[in-house]
């Protein structure tokens, strides 16, 4: 029987009501009196000097207030980066400055060079038409080979080259690793890209700030992930206001995938420019400027090789990739291609030798940094498609050299410096085989070359680290922030209960899921329960939601919370009923005591707490409201396998996604329906990857795809209907919930499926190919099918 | 967007005096001048908002049994309308999206011209005839390369006449990102020959594959086309594909059309 209420309920979502009848409360929606508006005059080329802005002419137009230049932040902070990769060779990475108003030179195509404060928005805009700028241009560099070379342009004159970092991991595993290599039965080898994606949030981002000239605090409402992170880097690096005098809002957010994990220059001027004026100031994204302004995402491009011995075990893998960085080094942007990727390489497999190598670059594009994912697709991608490249090679079945290499025994630790703590990937990869109903492929396969189609099948696994992660670790990984979670349980008299999480949900569904875990925990109706997030002025300090991390992470410290609540009302609870506290049982809402038919209800127990008229007062305080930080010990690892059937189109290289099946291992879950939910978004989100979206700069650094006329996004046409399951479950060992993460599994397992599947499916009608690079559109299909 | 003045005419003879004022531009249904003014790309002073003027509006067939169909008709009124012309009807419904169909009008597209656009291969291959306030204007003459057209300044619209072929079929393959026709072939067979016009493909715009016709009006089967080569100079090359796919793929929307169009 599937519950009606409480942990493995699918419990319909409560925050759908406000957000699909209009009500949801965005950062847009926020208008404060008096506002002024922004507008960012960008560049328009990826690289030159900024010989002069002259701004007198717009000054005189009509509503303008004032017209910030680079020279305006002279005296304060660029915006910081949170992550300090140490190279190969022991030395920190290279870390330039980056201005919140462009100084001195543009490094790419929408970079801002000044900003224009007006009455209205139309104001602004017109303004900065007004504005004259004397840019001479440079050569761009857009490629990273190219950029690596002698001579190349430099993105940050005061840097030595445009390399940030060499990072080889781990250093030591290298000699091991060639030799595993030099002896090894067979060798595979790929060389690939992993296409650049723009996040493309239904909501663009937003910014209002807004200063009390009474009190000198300021306010930053923003569309944000993690304002708590925002406060801390804003605040500290940039404008340097201290965590008592900033507050900073993040209401609803509509989407992030990444994208609003990071600390913007808008953000900061905004906050900045509303002190100045002493007027609140607003910047409202256009779709064009999020193109060329939110951070960007994967743009790698690899070598991978896997070496098996005769008997085709994986015997060492190693890869060389570059990873762009764009211009500037955005908030986490280091920490992707390094910890979030090369600690990944070992997969669902017991390769004893592996070694990751990483050349960060700066080019002129856009920043790029954490997508829905991080650095965890791209280790997949790279790994299931050289297995599978290896199996055709090998002429032998790819699920069965899967299987063969599977790790079976827990806790594993990898070579590439990770303990999973459990997993079954024999057991995934079972659901898989009935759910994909791969039986049946040979007969589907028959009838679509019946109607002249090329039918292919796509298998691979997928693991990721999630729940990130310990502090501590991070810490000596570079991290510049701690990455634990807090939440306080404040309880109401009447019993109600306020749950103020570090989390934040941008979609996710917190408010539904959070609130099912208390009323599992305390046997009331979850309606009792209310979810407060985003708002540094009434939550703890929190790290915010990304990383899969939010139920392993928040909601592990709202359970530990609320183990304090329940352990401090019990002791109520024994007061109440004259019993000792031991002998109390908290069960549907009631307190007992054990072997009798005494019992207070939940209500009286918080009301006493509230209302201490008879309550042990020389030992307990009144009140009911508690605070936990939850620090994780470990990561934690969802895996699965994934099946991917498409069709080709012989005549026009059109993909179509047939069938597409996803059998996961969460470990515990709280809301299978939203569960699903995510993995849906997740694999739409792959296929976009893999057949549709693509960024695309020229080389002179022009963003080709600036809109969607050229930028390709999935529709619903797209993708088919999924089969999901996540009945596999072996759960997290080390937090309380036993839960792993949810969030990124379907952006991760399936783009390495679907591309997979196509290749499978050109060879099934007699065509050599081994490889083609997403997007995996018709036009690429086409021209590789010509040879 | 920059600031404008807008007259909402309602008749024809407004519009066209509306028209007269300098800088004045028409609007159909906007589906691209409006994104245009928004990316101040476009800065006309004054807008004739030609939506109120029900004149323009409306399908009829005429004596000589031509369809037509009024300039400020949306695709969806086109859509579901243009039953004689099963095919122009289901090239109208496959525009856009709906929201695209309920303000976009064909007047607005054809003088639009835009050279991935569905309407002008449809009026190339149909033999038509764009009327005007001015003029009756042949589909031979009427299009001149992408975004130009024979249209004078200020001239107006009013009625598209479809001659109603004995078979027909428009086959579009879409760009993957705009839903654009990255090759869209609109064949039409008539007791006279076949036409065969092509959109989304060439750097010239829409423009009948004349080799093609000659062969279909001898056999009307996806056959009667093998041996012809189309070249891809010219054709347009870009993000989505090379000048060899577009041209490939001319070749076979060609012939899924003939075979659609039976």
């Amino acid at each position: 029987m599937p519950k009606d209420g409480g942990i493995g309920a699918s419990t319909r979502r409560r925050e759908d009501v406000r957000f699909l009848t209009g009500n949801g409360h965005y950062t847009d929606d926020i208008n404060l009196r008096g506002q002024a508006y922004v507008h960012f005059l960008r560049s328009d080329v990826a690289h030159g000097r900024l010989r002069s802005v002259d701004t007198s002419a717009a000054e005189a137009m009509p509503g303008v207030l004032r017209i910030f230049t680079g020279k305006d932040f002279e005296a304060v902070g660029g915006v910081p980066c949170g992550w300090q990769v140490t190279d190969r060779f022991g030395q920190p990475m290279q870390e330039p400055k980056h201005p919140v108003l462009a100084h001195g030179k543009v490094r790419h195509v929408g970079d801002p060079i000044a900003a224009v404060v007006a009455e209205t928005r139309e104001q602004a805009r017109d303004a900065a038409e007004a504005i004259e700028l004397d840019i001479e241009e440079l050569p761009a560099v857009v490629d990273m080979k190219a950029a690596l070379k002698d001579g190349a342009p430099k993105v940050h004159d005061e840097l030595t080259s445009n390399l940030c970092y060499d990072w080889g991991f781990v250093e030591e595993n290298k000699s091991a690793v060639d030799e595993a290599f030099a002896k090894a039965a067979h060798v595979t080898t790929l060389e690939l890209v992993n296409n650049r994606l723009i996040a493309n949030p239904m909501e663009p981002r937003v910014a209002v700030g807004d200063y009390n000239r009474s009190t000198g605090d300021s306010t930053l409402y923003t569309t944000s992930q993690n304002p708590h992170v925002i406060r801390l880097l804003m605040g500290a690096f940039v404008l340097g206001i201290p965590e008592h005098k900033l507050r900073v809002v993040a209401p609803d957010v509509g989407g992030g995938f990444g994208s609003k994990i990071f600390h913007y220059a808008e953000e900061a001027f905004c906050t900045f420019a509303a002190k100045a004026l002493n007027r609140p100031v607003k910047w409202t994204s256009s779709r064009s400027e999020a193109f060329m302004s939110d951070a960007h995402g994967r743009d790698h491009v690899t070598k991978i090789e896997l070496a098996l011995d005769k008997d085709n075990n994986f015997t060492a893998i190693r890869t060389e990739t570059y990873a762009n960085m764009g211009a500037y080094l955005s908030t986490f942007a280091p920490s992707v291609p390094t910890w979030l990727h090369g600690t990944l390489m070992a997969g669902n497999y017991k390769t004893p030798h592996i070694y990751v190598n990483v050349k960060a670059v700066f080019t002129n594009t856009v920043p790029v940094d954490a997508y829905r994912g991080a650095g965890r697709p791209e280790a997949t991608y790279q790994l299931e498609r050289v297995i599978d490249k290896a199996a055709h090679e090998l002429g032998v079945d790819p699920i069965a050299l899967r299987r063969q290499n599977f790790i079976t025994e827990f806790p594993y630790a990898t070579p590439v410096a990770v303990e999973y703590d459990t997993g079954d990937y024999h057991a995934t990869m079972d659901k898989l085989e009935e759910i994909a109903d791969l039986k049946g492929f040979a007969a589907r396969r028959k009838e679509s070359e019946a109607r002249g189609r090329l039918r292919g099948l796509g298998i691979n696994c997928y693991i990721e680290a999630c729940g990130i992660a310990p502090s501590n670790l991070v810490g000596q990984l570079g991290a510049r922030a701690g990455l634990y979670e807090s939440a306080t349980v404040r309880v109401n008299a009447t019993g109600g209960l306020v749950v103020m999480t570090g989390s934040h949900s941008h979609g996710q569904g917190h408010e539904t899921s959070f609130a099912q875990v208390i009323s599992e925990m305390i046997g009331i109706d979850a309606d009792m329960v209310e979810i407060v997030h985003g708002d540094t002025a009434n939550t703890p300090m929190g790290m915010g939601t990304y990383g899969s991390r939010s139920l392993a992470v928040g909601g592990s410290a709202m359970v530990r919370a609320t183990e304090k609540i329940i352990n401090k009302a019990k002791k109520i609870a024994a007061h109440l009923m004259e019993a000792a506290e031991g002998d109390i049982e908290l069960k549907d809402g009631r307190f007992s005591v054990a072997g009798t038919d005494k019992s207070v209800a939940w209500g009286d127990v918080t009301l006493a707490a509230y209302v201490p008229h008879n309550y042990p007062l020389a030992d307990l305080e009144p009140g009911l409201e508690e605070t936990a930080f939850y620090d994780p010990a470990n990561f934690t690892y969802p895996a699965g396998a994934y099946a991917c059937e498409v069709e080709v189109d012989p005549d026009t290289g059109r993909v179509t996604i047939e069938r597409f099946a996803a059998a996961d291992d969460f470990g515990n879950v709280v809301n299978p329906m939203i569960v699903s939910g995510q993995v849906h978004g997740g694999i739409g989100q792959g296929i976009g990857q893999a057949l549709l979206e693509a960024c695309a700069y020229d080389e002179n650094g022009q963003l080709l795809t600036g809109s969607y006329m050229d930028y390709a996004m999935p529709r619903a046409a797209d993708v088919p209907f999924y089969r999901v399951d996540h009945s596999c479950q072996t759960p997290c060992t080390h937090n309380p919930l036993g839960v792993k993460g949810c969030g990124e599994a379907g952006a991760i397992g399936s783009p390495p499926a679907v591309v997979n599947a196509v290749i499978d499916a050109l060879q099934s009608g007699g065509h050599d190919i081994a490889h083609i690079d997403m997007p995996l559109s018709p036009s690429r299909v086409w021209q590789a099918m010509q040879g | 967007m920059y600031a404008f003045e807008i007259d909402r005419p309602t008749t024809l003879a407004d519009a066209i005096k509306a028209l007269g004022a300098e800088d004045a531009q028409a609007l159909g249904g906007g589906q691209t001048l409006i994104p245009s003014l928004k990316q101040r790309l476009a800065s006309p002073a004054r807008l004739v908002c030609l939506s109120g003027v029900a004149e323009i509006k409306g399908i009829r067939t005429a004596d000589d049994g031509a369809l037509c169909i009024g300039g400020g008709t949306t695709h969806a009124d086109v859509a579901a309308g243009a039953g004689a012309y099963p095919a122009l009807a289901a090239l109208a419904a496959n525009i856009g999206d709906p929201a695209v169909r309920n303000r976009g009008t064909i007047g607005g597209s054809l003088a639009n011209n835009d050279p991935s656009a569905c309407y002008p291969a449809a009026v190339l291959a149909s033999g038509a005839t764009v009327v005007t306030n001015t003029r009756q204007i042949a589909a031979d003459d009427f299009f001149d390369g992408m975004f130009a057209t024979a249209l004078e300044e200020g001239e107006i619209i009013t009625e598209v006449r479809f001659p109603v072929p004995e078979a027909a079929s428009y086959q579009k393959f879409e760009q993957p990102a705009s839903r654009f026709a990255l090759v869209g072939v609109f064949v039409a067979k008539y007791a006279t020959g076949v036409r065969v016009a092509v959109t989304g493909a060439s750097e010239g715009g829409v423009f009948r594959w004349s080799e093609a016709e000659a062969a279909l009006t001898s056999s009307f089967t996806p056959e009667a086309l093998d041996g012809l080569v189309l070249s891809g100079d010219g054709m347009i090359a870009d993000l989505h594909g090379s000048g060899a796919y577009r041209a490939h793929l001319v070749d076979v929307m060609t012939r899924r059309a003939v075979a659609a169009a039976g």
